[in-house]
């Protein structure tokens, strides 16, 4: 991120018809000036004009407009999709900027400079020299109980935050505890309150880190972002406190105990193993010799 | 003694046509002003002025506010407006539908203002649901109900205790009664009354129903196409109109 912005040339001779990361220069100076208003006002939603992309919406558009604004010739980018390097998703919008940029890629947490991800926050944590970039689908928290936007900006603008306890209330009285278990809103640095995209809470806490975070929706229009070390606190009521936890379990395949897992059906017969959700993490520790439960030394 | 509302000449137009105009008068803490008059006179154009949901073209609506004492709602900034919105004031619309939230539960509508003002009890904002729905006479065990499944009376009621739970020092409501049968609405008639007597509410209540006002309030204004043509203690006016539309008004309700 120190390299100047600007990156006029064509890099990858294949694809010369390409500007660097498929946007042109006016678009991404556009978006990154979203960007900055966003670092500077921390969970406030930016408007920008989104680009018709080369891929559907639900693809993730925000999120790759975001990472085309903030790439660098030099950046190593890593893609992630519910934790995964290896998802169609994930591919390809690696394969884009790949093509596009002509970037380094890797599936190693720590050696990307560039994340941009779906449903999940690695386990691995970031560092100062990171960029985690969010794919968001629907960026007002407020949605849900109050459909008109002129309404929902308002809320903003005056703090008028209630609505957003409604619906931890309703959760309560309907399932007797919070039940939302993704996008669990947060108050960011005391002020906005802001949807963190479909990430489980359970990675709620990690979004108090050192990485610039960056969240990008483009069927919505909007960019919003949490800077490096900002405080980030999950709502909750006083009687009802914000619990992270996820299910019980290690990992099946590398015994880690505190990282997310995923629940996978393995027979006809209902057998079932709980995996570590970021397969960069369960396997590098794999690697490093740990072994779960239906772990095998050479499973990686 | 401090009037807890003063309205200075109110006026509203729309293009050429009148709302309201040149409408004075101040309420006291603990009073009850009904506006009366026929379809088309000026009541909801007055009532959403001095509720700020409507801007005057001219006027003061001066309101007792708890830190500076009277202060101009018109001019002050919309925040602080907002602000005595969900706090100081309560809005009853004809329409339950304007009033609640109908995708929300009967305790997540009745909470929602103490939410607003920083509640975060989950118990204790519950509890206090339930004692106001008692209050006005909807069974507890409605409580996670939606609104959309109650009837006509029971979503008004329960838009009136939804207002009345942060426990406001005004209270507005525009034909809190009306497209309601007519039992429905004796029963909300009695429990408002009753609510009116135990809190002590202070309240300004439109309505184009006599009997309304009759029950209710203290003092009456009667509107003609925007103008108040006659106010005073509402027996009064009622037993012995002076104008003559008054006179035509009172009189077409013992017609009926
Ligand atoms: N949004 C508007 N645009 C134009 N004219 C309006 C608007 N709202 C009200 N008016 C007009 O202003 C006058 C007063 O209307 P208002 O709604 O205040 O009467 P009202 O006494 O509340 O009547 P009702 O008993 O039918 O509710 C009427 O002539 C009405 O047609
Ligand atoms: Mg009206």
């Amino acid at each position: 991120m120190t390299e100047p912005l600007e990156t006029h040339h064509k890099v990858n001779p294949r694809n010369a018809e390409y500007n660097f990361a498929y946007l042109d220069e006016d678009t991404k100076r556009m978006i990154r000036r979203a960007i900055l208003k966003g670092l500077a006002i921390p969970g406030y939603q930016v408007p920008f004009a989104s680009r018709e992309m080369p891929m559907p919406y639900g693809w993730g558009t925000g999120g790759v407009q975001v990472s085309a604004a903030v790439l660098t010739p030099d950046d190593t980018m890593k893609v992630i999709d519910q934790g995964a390097d290896d998802t169609t998703n994930a591919v390809s919008i690696r394969r884009f900027f790949e093509k596009t940029a002509g970037v380094a890629v890797t599936e190693a947490t720590a050696e990307a400079s560039v994340i941009q991800t779906r449903h999940r926050i690695p386990e691995t944590p970031l560092t100062e020299d990171q960029i985690l970039v969010y794919q968001v689908p629907i960026p007002e928290p407020l949605r849900f109980l109050e459909p008109r936007e002129s309404e929902t900006r308002k809320m903003h603008e005056l703090e008028e935050y209630g609505l957003m306890h409604v619906k931890l209330y309703e959760d309560i009285a309907r399932h007797g505890r919070i039940a939302t278990s993704y996008a669990y809103p947060v108050k960011v640095e005391g002020r906005y309150i802001m949807d963190p995209s479909p990430i489980p809470k359970f990675d709620n806490p990690k979004m108090e880190m050192a990485a610039i975070q960056l969240f990008g929706a483009g069927r919505e229009q909007r960019i919003y972002a949490v800077p490096p070390y900002s405080q980030v606190v999950s709502l909750d009521f006083d009687d009802h406190p914000f619990d992270p936890s996820k299910a019980d379990h290690p990992c099946d395949l590398c015994g880690a105990e505190h990282s997310y897992l995923d629940e996978v059906i393995v027979d006809d017969a209902g057998g079932r193993m709980f995996v570590c959700s970021d397969t960069d993490f369960c396997a590098a520790r794999r690697a490093q010799g740990h072994v779960g439960r239906l772990g095998t030394e050479d499973a990686a | 003694m401090t009037p807890l509302l003063s309205v200075k000449n109110i006026a509203k137009t729309y293009g050429r046509q009148i709302g309201c105009a040149d409408v004075s008068f101040d309420l006291f803490p603990g009073e009850v002003m009904g506006i009366v008059g026929e379809s088309g006179s000026g009541k909801s154009t007055l009532l959403n002025c001095l509720a700020g949901h409507l801007a005057p073209d001219r006027g003061e609506v001066l309101f007792d506010t708890r830190a500076e004492g009277l202060r101009d709602t018109v001019t002050m900034s919309e925040p602080a407006r907002r602000m005595l919105a969900r706090t100081d004031w309560a809005f009853v619309h004809q329409n339950p539908r304007d009033g609640l939230r109908m995708g929300v539960s009967a305790g997540g509508n009745v909470g929602e203002r103490l939410m607003a003002v920083g509640a975060r009890h989950y118990g204790e904002i519950r509890e206090t649901a339930l004692d106001w729905l008692d209050q006005v006479e909807i069974d507890g065990a409605r409580v996670d109900d939606r609104p959309s499944t109650f009837s006509g009376g029971m979503q008004q009621r329960l838009q009136i205790a939804r207002n009345l739970v942060t426990g406001p020092r005004l209270v507005f409501m525009d034909e809190p009664t009306g497209g309601l049968d007519v039992s429905v609405q004796a029963r909300l008639l009695d429990l408002l009354r009753g609510l009116v007597r135990r809190l002590g509410l202070s309240a300004i209540i439109v309505t184009h129903d006599l009997a309304v006002v009759r029950l209710l309030a203290d003092r009456l204004m009667v509107m003609k196409s925007g103008h108040v043509v006659e106010s005073g203690l509402t027996d009064q006016v009622l037993d012995d109109p002076q104008h003559a539309y008054t006179q035509l008004l009172v009189s077409s309700v013992l017609q009926v």
